[in-house]
């Protein structure tokens, strides 16, 4: 045992799985060209089930996620969004978006090597300002990419809760995507397969309330994940969620997330108290989740990590966990026009959608996990990058407060590192340790 | 009566609005966004008036929102924080941009007030679902303010209300008319008065004064140069500090706007149908889009400012751009690129609550040498 520790510790054995099939997403979307495959853009929060109508070999890339990719590697994120803002493009904008350009404007910034390779065309969804104007202004610079975008911004919806979406308000998106199916048609000379949609409307069931299960495994004490190592983990569902080849990888990280539980295997071995985080985090400093160990701090994950790629819903029992599956419910799904409307009504309950009709709902749902997953404070990043994310932050800040979370917030920028303070951050976590009492071991 | 009267109703907006509601004993909603669906709320004899800032420094909105977000949302809040608007009955907003949905979430958690309504304003507007899903969506509302108020909404009343807001806007459009003149008998500044007092006023006595005003302005001179004629293009921009000193100082004329203080709030009106909800849906899906709406290519709203540019004789514009707002950095480098290709320059000039008069006078002055330089030479 190590100073301090409390807990035993190993590493999580399906790591290396996690990564290897994110880094097979990156290589199809760059080579499947040469295979006669489709490749396409549009963002994490896209209809994407819709797309596997298409066939097997449609690849995609999503652009937050690469995003964030290249903000780890903080030479290729400086050199994208100096690109960006040369074009006229402001550098209080999106951090994604502006690295995201400038991959697309700049010569050698594809990541896993290459120019980026541009998509055949271009299939959107649009909940935050900035989410459809991201690929109008890829089209202002590349007009030959055809380009669609679904509004999906008819919430809220919160399942097993007082909050209800109405049936209208599904069938506006429901509706978009038939039309969508129409337009991919056209624009691929496809023909549109329903069994392969309504294959990949259920896998996105299965993998996106897997991951949800998941989350709620780390209720445990000792939590068996850490909100680090599941950046690595939850980036599958954020890549292609209704795709069957990541089942397996996210089954096996249940099994071993369980298996860590009953046997008290521990993320951070010296445990000590409990926190969560808020929206995306500066990727280019994650240092911050190693340096809250020193004080025997785990972060167990966030609502960004929950509820962005996992559904959700109140149980009977009043806890939170992974939405039940609709065929668990009695829904068939045997039409396209049912897949639509089962899929918009799934994406529609995501967790990171709430809070774009009012931060009540977020605050709800972080008091909620402060609660069930017994945490001892919350620290929220006011992050520049994202004006979607860190939408109505600061009145988070005060709904926690009210219900009686300890809160720190720190500033910065998950993308843009020229707005990250790493030394004033970690002095203000040390003041935050200090307010909940503990002390670094090491 | 003189264009001063919209100047007074602009700048003792909350006197206006407490006489207005005492002599009609109506009920007034204080709506964020000109997406909001006016005709309802007159249809439920509710006074509706736009909630907008006061150009002062202020230090209240900083816990409840983050200070990326625009300064025009944290002065609209600001507003409320402060108490101007203590005599709301209630609050609506049409979804529209992220930032001035804050100003409305923080409002209705901090400011107690009787009613409030979020509509969810589809973004996607030029979509063939928009309509139909916008139309069910102000029949939600019109069942809310119903609730409410306890007064039955009759397709009579929403003609009533549309009665009123076309009046409004054919009025305005006249008048914009009169603004293509060699010699514009307004200038910007009074333009934009008027649109604000629209917004701030009871439309039923405003429209009054519209009358009259489109009256004097057909056989007005104005004693001053019109100068170089110049558009402003923007988002929320009753700045009227710039405008002033443009128009007073530097010799130019605003004689056009793209902005929902201006032209855009009012250019087109409902047209008459018998599904008087799919009227209303149409009119606001169809209307010159906020920048956060318009997804297409070419921009819709582009297309419909370089006209305006080109039948209102621009020579120049000015972009303005509230700090931190993004739909509006997303559309700049297009719309400066198509103005130029036009052969329309363009000085950008980003906004804040108050107005650097000084920098901005050099700006404007050193942009209008550039328009004529033809003259110089």
């Amino acid at each position: 045992m190590s100073k301090g520790q409390l807990y035993p510790t190993e590493p999580l054995k399906s790591w290396g799985m996690a990564k290897k099939a994110r880094e097979e997403f990156y290589l199809d979307y760059r080579d499947c060209h040469a295979k006669g495959g489709i490749r396409w853009a549009g963002g994490a929060w896209a209809l994407d089930a819709l797309t596997y109508g298409l066939g097997d070999d449609v690849f995609s890339i999503t652009s937050e996620p690469y995003g964030a990719s290249c903000a780890f590697n903080k030479d290729i994120a400086m050199k994208c969004m100096e690109t960006a803002e040369k074009y006229g493009y402001a550098r209080d904008l999106c951090a994604y978006m502006r690295i995201y350009w400038g991959s697309v404007l700049t010569k050698g910034t594809y990541p896993w090597g290459g120019d980026y390779p541009i998509p055949d065309f271009i299939y959107q969804d649009h909940i935050c300002c900035s989410h459809a104007k991201w690929y109008q202004v890829i089209v202002d610079h590349e007009p030959q990419i055809p380009m669609t975008c679904i509004d999906v911004a008819p919430g809220p919806f919160m399942p097993g809760t007082d909050v209800q979406i109405k049936p209208h308000q599904v069938k506006y998106v429901a509706d978009q995507m038939l039309e969508a199916i129409e337009w991919l048609e056209k624009t691929t000379g496809r023909k549109f397969d329903d069994e392969k949609f309504i294959e990949a409307v259920k896998t996105e069931c299965i993998n996106t309330s897997t991951w949800a299960n998941i989350c709620v495994l780390n209720k445990a004490v000792p939590a068996p994940l850490d909100e680090k190592t599941m950046y690595s983990l939850y980036v599958l569902n954020t890549l292609c969620k209704a795709n069957k080849r990541i089942t397996p990888v996210l089954k096996e990280v249940y099994e071993e997330t369980k298996d860590r539980v009953a046997r008290g295997i521990a993320a951070v071995p010296n445990e000590k108290a409990r926190v969560m985080s808020d929206t995306q985090p500066p990727w280019g400093f994650l240092k911050v989740f190693r340096y809250l160990e020193r004080y025997g701090v785990v972060s167990i994950g966030s609502l960004y990590t929950f509820g962005l790629m996992g559904i959700w819903e109140v149980k009977e029992d009043g806890t939170w966990g992974g939405r039940t599956l609709p065929w668990e419910k009695g829904i068939e799904i045997k039409t396209r026009e049912q897949a639509a409307y089962v899929n918009a009504d799934w994406n529609l309950s995501k967790p990171e959608f709430q809070h774009f009709y009012h931060p009540k709902y977020k605050t709800r749902m972080m008091t909620r996990i402060a609660k069930e997953w017994k945490l001892d404070g919350v620290m929220l990043h006011y992050n520049r990058g994202c004006e979607g994310l860190s939408l109505g932050i600061a009145e988070n800040r005060l709904g926690l407060l009210k219900a009686g979370v300890p809160v720190m917030i720190f500033e910065g920028n998950m993308g843009d590192e020229r707005e990250f303070d790493e030394v004033a951050t970690m002095a203000r976590i040390d003041a935050f340790m200090e307010t909940l009492g503990l002390k670094k071991d090491y | 009566m003189g264009m001063e009267v919209f100047k007074d109703i602009y700048e003792n907006r909350h006197k206006y609005q407490k006489e207005w509601k005492e002599k009609s004993g109506s009920k007034m909603v204080g709506y964020f966004c000109t997406y909001a669906p006016e005709e309802i709320m007159y249809a439920a004899d509710i006074i509706p008036v736009r909630i907008l800032g006061s150009h002062e420094p202020q230090n209240v909105t900083e816990p409840h929102i983050f200070g990326m977000y625009c300064p025009f949302c944290r002065d609209v809040l600001a507003q409320g924080l402060k108490g101007r608007y203590d005599y709301l009955d209630g609050i609506m907003i049409a979804q529209s941009c992220l930032h001035i949905r804050q100003a409305y979430t923080s409002w209705d958690l901090h400011i107690p007030v009787d009613f409030s309504y979020y509509l969810n304003m589809p973004h996607r507007v030029t979509n063939q679902h928009a309509k139909p899903f916008l139309r069910q969506e102000l029949i939600e509302f019109k069942n809310a303010i119903e609730a409410w108020t306890g007064k039955i909404i009759l397709p009579a009343d929403i003609d009533k209300g549309i009665e009123i807001l076309n009046t409004t806007r054919r009025l305005l459009r006249e008048i914009w008319d009169l603004r293509k003149a060699e010699n514009p008998p307004i200038t910007g500044q009074e333009a934009i008065y008027m649109v604000l007092a629209c917004q701030f006023g009871d439309k039923r006595e405003v429209n009054k004064l519209l009358e009259e005003a489109l009256n004097e302005l057909k056989t007005r001179k104005l004693d001053r140069e019109t100068g170089n004629r110049l558009m402003i293009i923007g988002s929320e921009d009753d700045d009227i500090a710039f405008i002033n000193m443009v128009e007073t100082v530097c010799g130019a004329t605003f004689v056009i706007e793209d902005h929902c203080t201006g032209s855009r709030y009012f250019w087109n009106q409902v047209e008459p149908q018998e599904d008087r909800y799919a009227a209303l849906a149409a009119r606001y899906c169809d209307r010159p889009p906020c920048p956060t709406k318009d997804w297409v290519q070419p921009r819709d709203r582009l297309v419909w400012a370089l006209n305006m540019a080109k039948e209102w004789g621009v020579e120049g514009a000015i972009v303005v751009q509230q700090k931190f707002c993004d739909p509006h950095e997303l559309d700049i480098p297009a719309f400066r690129k198509a103005f130029e290709a036009a052969g329309i320059p363009t000085l950008f000039l980003e906004f804040d609550v108050t107005v650097p008069l000084g920098p901005f006078r050099i700006r404007v002055d050193a942009f209008l040498e550039m328009l004529r330089q033809e003259d110089l030479f």
